[in-house]
């Protein structure tokens, strides 16, 4: 009976306290009365003056977009995980740890070294945080005068974020930082399961500090493709709203450019050349990765408008949405008819993320049927091409993600050139008007736009990732030995297996080329 | 004393293990075990496109030592009860055991094997 009495006492105190504390204002369970003029901050307190109104409103116009651009930042920080587990479901039980291990790691290395000299290359130069409060000191770009135009080149503005320490630009920095962190991943799971795990470490610093952000900033920091349409008339320039070339497509081409040059896993390839199977150790696993990836993506595509205030972030959402089906459906589909005999998982996880990556560079420029058709033709793309790096290329890919980051990163922004509609993008780089791609009357100068951006990352990109390749294979060697590889990279490499104490099946095993 | 092994379907485990105790055996240890035969395979494994075969058959192994008296009913128990008619029932192998001893009592012979006298 004591101890109800306590719990009597508690109750009865709580009680009494908050309706005391209460007692100045009426409750409101609706909602509707919460808020009103007395919360404007005003000298006289609920008779603000005109400019003390306008403050106000402004204040919250930039408040709403710097939650939006946060709170979108945390999902696509989040796409971590899922690639960590859409990788290491893709592989064996072997190779857990050091697959995993490669997924966090990329993140505290891409990171510092964003951090120290990427985030000032790619946005060093890009002015004016227009939607974040119009802080301006991000404002020097090294550019080249050729043939009367301008090209952007790098910035130099915000090495060690010195001088940044401001609300709108370490937001940013942290939005664009976890951007830089997915294309760094991406590679990780073509070269999975033979990867040096000190070769991938400084890969690592050099993605995060310099490859991308070299690239980013000819799109995104005021570079030179971004000015393709206000020097050349191209469009709007090379138009990429959330990333299919910056991040994905340079992610696919380094993961095509590795998976090459680091070559095929022990017992993957026959003396004839035809594929065995390897087979995924975790599908559950996979599975949840690829859908807590399209949980971030819509983060990474509906954030991508930089604030909460312009509404098109629901266009964004609904496209990157219908993009997933799309892709997922035909790439099940084509696997289950016209490819194979069953519905493959692994390519229907592909599909999936294939049509995500397709409607990032043009998820806020299409329509509606647009977003579909972009994912139901990237769905065929990500098996073809899955193929055609297979069995042609004779290049081992675990987990697919040339396919999926590379080829339907090229699909995106040649989409975009194609489906844009010409509702949304007025004075986007600098031009005029809205963009308009090939089916909606724009003329091929967009699609000429996205094409020059596509080409020029496929070339800057490939050359960056077998320079970086090759030197790292020369002074620290790419691929583990082949007895590591046999007895599975967690132990030799990591030190612990990743699922200690458990006995590893047949299917644990490096099939036996014939 | 004899030794009876037998190598049965996964599937059937329980219906053996169901007739073993209806004739009065009810003390046997089994593994999983992997082996290849003559079990015809359809390719009916597939990843990414490329279809695989596992080249392992999964059976179930059972080791049962009893008295010579109960090798018959012990052997058509597991004949009857394992048996489909299709290729890859299993086998049942008999061999003699020399001797056997109760660790907690240190008996040997047949008396160690059970306590009633008719298993």
């Amino acid at each position: 009976m004591k101890r109800y009495l306590g719990l009597i006492i508690v109750v009865l105190m709580t009680a009494f306290a908050s309706s005391y504390l209460h007692a100045e204002k009426v409750a409101d369970p609706n909602g509707t009365k919460t808020g009103n003029i007395t919360n404007v901050t005003a000298k006289t307190a609920g008779q603000p003056t005109v400019a003390e109104l306008g403050d106000e409103v402004g204040h919250n116009k930039i408040a709403t977009n710097l939650v939006w651009l946060l709170l979108c930042g945390f999902l696509v920080f989040f796409m971590q995980a899922g690639f960590a587990l859409v990788e290491t479901g893709f592989t064996r039980a072997k190779n857990v740890a050091h697959t995993m291990a490669m997924n966090l790691f990329v993140y505290p290395a891409g990171m510092l070294a964003f951090y120290v000299c990427g985030f000032a290359i790619m946005f060093g130069g890009v002015g004016a945080l227009g939607t974040l409060g119009g802080f301006d000191g991000l404002n020097q770009e090294v550019s080249v005068n050729l043939f009367g135009h301008v090209f952007g080149l790098f910035g130099t503005k915000g090495f060690f974020m010195n001088g940044m320490t401001d609300v709108a630009v370490l937001g940013f920095f942290v939005f664009q930082v976890v951007f830089m962190d997915a294309a760094a991943t991406i590679p990780t799971g073509a070269m999975a399961e033979r990867w040096k795990f000190a070769s991938f470490a400084i890969f690592g610093f050099i993605v995060g500090g310099l490859i991308y952000p070299i690239f980013g900033n000819w799109v995104w920091g005021g570079g030179w493709l971004a000015t393709l349409g206000s020097n050349f008339g191209f469009g709007h320039g090379h138009v990429d709203f959330a990333g299919s070339s910056v991040v994905h497509l340079t992610g696919g081409v380094l993961a095509f450019v590795g998976a090459k040059m680091i070559g095929p896993r022990i017992g993957k390839y026959n003396r004839d050349g035809s594929p065995n199977a390897i087979p995924g150790h975790n599908i559950p696993m996979a599975v949840l990765g690829t859908l807590v990836l399209a949980f971030g993506w819509f983060g990474f595509n509906s954030g991508s408008t930089l604030a909460g205030a312009d509404l098109r972030f629901s266009v964004v959402a609904f496209n990157t949405m219908i993009a997933s089906c799309g892709g997922a459906l035909t790439a099940t589909l084509w696997m289950w008819f016209v490819r194979g005999k069953k519905p493959d998982v692994s390519m229907m996880c592909n599909g999936l993320l294939a049509g995500l990556v397709a409607i990032t560079a043009p998820c806020a420029f299409v329509t509606p049927f647009g977003g579909l058709m972009i994912g139901l033709i990237s769905g065929i793309i990500v098996v073809e091409v899955a193929f055609f790096v297979e069995r042609k290329l004779k290049i081992d890919d675990p987990v697919g993600a040339i396919a999926v980051h590379g080829a339907n990163g090229i699909w995106g922004c040649l989409a975009l050139g194609l489906f844009a509609d010409g509702t949304y993008g007025d004075g986007l780089n600098g031009v005029a008007g809205s963009v308009t791609g090939l089916f909606y009357g724009g003329g091929s100068g967009q699609f000429v736009a996205e094409f020059i951006g596509v080409a020029t990352n496929l070339v800057f990109v490939g050359l960056c990732g077998w320079l970086v390749f090759k030197l790292l294979d020369i002074f620290v060697g790419n691929r583990v030995k082949p007895d590591v590889e046999l007895v599975g990279l967690d132990v030799p490499e990591m030190g612990a297996e990743g699922y200690s104490g458990i006995k590893m099946d047949k299917n644990a095993e490096t099939p036996q080329s014939r | 004393m004899k030794k009876i092994e037998a190598i049965i379907r996964t599937s059937k485990f329980e219906d053996v293990k169901q007739a073993l105790r209806e004739v009065g055996i009810d003390f046997f240890s089994y593994w999983d075990a992997t082996g290849v035969g003559n079990e015809v395979k359809k390719a009916e494994h597939s990843y990414r496109g490329t279809v695989y075969d596992t080249s392992y058959i999964p059976r179930q192994l059972l080791t049962i030592v009893v008295r010579d008296i109960n090798v018959d009913k012990t052997v058509d128990a597991i004949l009857k009860a394992a048996k489909t008619g299709i290729i890859g029932d299993g086998k049942i192998f008999v061999s003699p055991v020399d001797e056997s001893y109760r660790i907690r009592t240190e008996e040997k012979g047949d008396t160690s094997l059970y306590n009633t006298e008719n298993k």
